[in-house]
């Protein structure tokens, strides 16, 4: 009567199907696989010409550090950047969607794209994921309305603020922030204090670490700055090196040479023609 | 009726890497320095080996509360065992108290995972490795705590026969000399360190041979 567990799944979006056997299994001390999550410290701020945004450059999955450099600042937009925290699937796979839909609505409208689109865009989507999709992010830009600032959390709700931290660092970040933002920073100044706060994100919480990554987004302009800060090196390497000789050893070796087993059967006619 | 499970657990882990090399006439304990809870770090400067005789010494990681008790009891055991053999404890004596001291609270463990290092009473090297409830095992090298997936597989790599069927098992004792050991160890550490968050900060390293003890610290990673 019932078919097959593990038959066709439904057409797209997630398929609740398992939910009662996981259950079920939870309850009998089975614990979930982890995802690979970005652990993170994410910020950004609203300077006297635009946006910055920065991001550390750590992924974890659980304890161990999964990427030591991965980028975690997003493209939507050339006058559009977004930075992702939580599940790495989701933020990449919410960011690269709503940079496609942009991009289309850039064609078809023939203008530049605001920062509202994007937002708008975002927490739709993430919103009839209910949470599910666990992505929350920090988008930020500069388009003819000004420069804009916004949060947005996994079940859909957003934020639009003057400065904003996201990701497990987001204590040690926003710590920074409160102490030493004032309205109208310089280029240095904001790109100074966006560095020292995710530093204190590196430095205090074990789920950010690794390299700062920058992004200053400007009217008409936009820097990329990569590793703008490399606050960790490796602090010991072995002068003479290691090597490593011992593979896996032959204990011993046996062919079996395949034989060819034909039966010529001479029953019937040979073959004519 | 589902039992209902308890919402508290008087358990809690603060993280941290312990390594122990046992050479001819030397051994090496080494451990990081950070304590941590969760995501945050409680202190970035925390001893976790202590000498517990003139040539036992022990490091633990798991949760420090319970490390610290451990080492009381065995500080006290000790000082008894001094009075009434007039006497050090030899280390292969003290792995022995420590495992039974671990097997006594079988039914509510302290939560340490511990390697015991120092020299037997030939002057050679010797290391043992303990699981949370007191079983070990005399060694040549060991590693505990959350770094421990990272470092073991490469301590086995490099000290290691790759199969006991090929050559015949190494001895509780490994061919390195003293530097090269030390030399390991750092590597061990400042690896595990690019992948585990919990390890990092600094590196203590403690040396006993026969001229004595010393103590050696190397940075680490601070992220």
């Amino acid at each position: 009567m019932s078919e097959l567990a593990g038959t066709i799944p439904g057409k797209g979006g997630f398929s609740f199907d398992l939910c009662k056997r996981n259950d079920m299994l939870a309850s009998k001390g089975l614990k979930p696989p982890s995802f690979l999550k970005t652990g993170t410290t994410i910020v950004g701020l609203i300077f006297q010409d635009g946006v910055i945004l920065g991001a550390d450059t750590r992924a974890t999955e659980g304890p161990i550090v999964a990427d030591k450099n991965c980028e975690k600042i997003h493209y939507m937009a050339p006058n559009i950047y977004c930075c992702g925290a939580g599940t790495a699937a989701d933020t990449e796979a919410v960011t690269d969607m709503v940079s496609s839909q942009l991009k289309l609505h850039r064609y078809h409208t023939g203008r530049e794209s605001r920062v509202v689109t994007a937002l708008t865009l975002l927490k739709s989507h993430l919103f009839s994921y209910q949470g599910h999709v666990s992505a929350a992010l920090v988008l930020g830009g500069v388009d003819v309305t000004g420069p804009h600032l916004h949060t947005i959390y996994p079940h859909g709700s957003t934020d639009t603020l003057p400065f904003a931290t996201m990701g497990s660092g987001s204590l040690a970040a926003m710590a920074i922030f409160e102490s030493k933002y004032c309205e109208g920073l310089t280029r240095d100044e904001g790109v100074k204090l966006v560095a020292e706060a995710i530093c204190s994100g590196i430095f205090n919480d074990l789920g950010s670490g690794s390299n700062v990554d920058i992004c200053v987004i400007t009217k008409g302009k936009q820097e990329y700055l990569r590793n703008y800060l490399l606050p960790n090196p490796r602090t010991y390497v072995s002068e003479k090196g290691y090597t490593f000789s011992k593979k896996t050893e032959v204990l011993f070796t046996k062919i079996t040479p395949l034989r060819e087993l034909v039966e010529v059967i001479e029953v019937g006619d040979a073959m004519e023609e | 009726m589902t039992k209902q499970q308890a919402n508290w657990s008087p358990y809690d882990n603060n993280g941290g890497t312990v390594v122990a090399i046992a050479g001819a006439d030397y051994c090496v304990i080494a451990s990081d320095t950070r304590m941590s809870t969760g995501y945050s770090i409680l202190t970035r400067d925390y001893s976790k080996i202590i000498q517990l005789a003139d040539k036992s010494v022990m490091a633990s990681s798991g949760f420090q509360a319970d490390v610290r008790a451990l080492q009381k009891v065995l500080e006290a055991r000790h000082l008894i065992y001094q009075h009434q053999h007039n006497k050090q404890m030899s280390c292969p004596a003290m792995a022995q108290l420590l495992s039974n001291t671990l097997y006594f609270k079988r039914f509510f463990p302290y939560y340490a995972f511990n390697v015991l290092g120092g020299l037997d009473s030939e002057g050679k090297g010797c290391v043992f490795t303990y699981d949370a409830v007191g079983s070990y095992e005399r060694v040549g090298y060991s590693s505990q705590g959350s770094g421990s997936t990272l470092i073991t597989p490469f301590l086995d790599n490099q000290l290691k026969s790759p199969s006991p069927l090929l050559l015949p098992a190494k001895d509780a004792v490994t061919p390195l000399s003293e530097s090269e050991a030390i030399e390991l160890v750092k590597t061990c550490f400042v690896s595990a360190t690019e992948r585990d968050i919990y390890t990092g900060d600094k590196l203590e390293i403690v040396i006993l041979n026969a001229s004595g003890i010393r103590r050696d610290y190397m940075e680490l990673r601070k992220d």
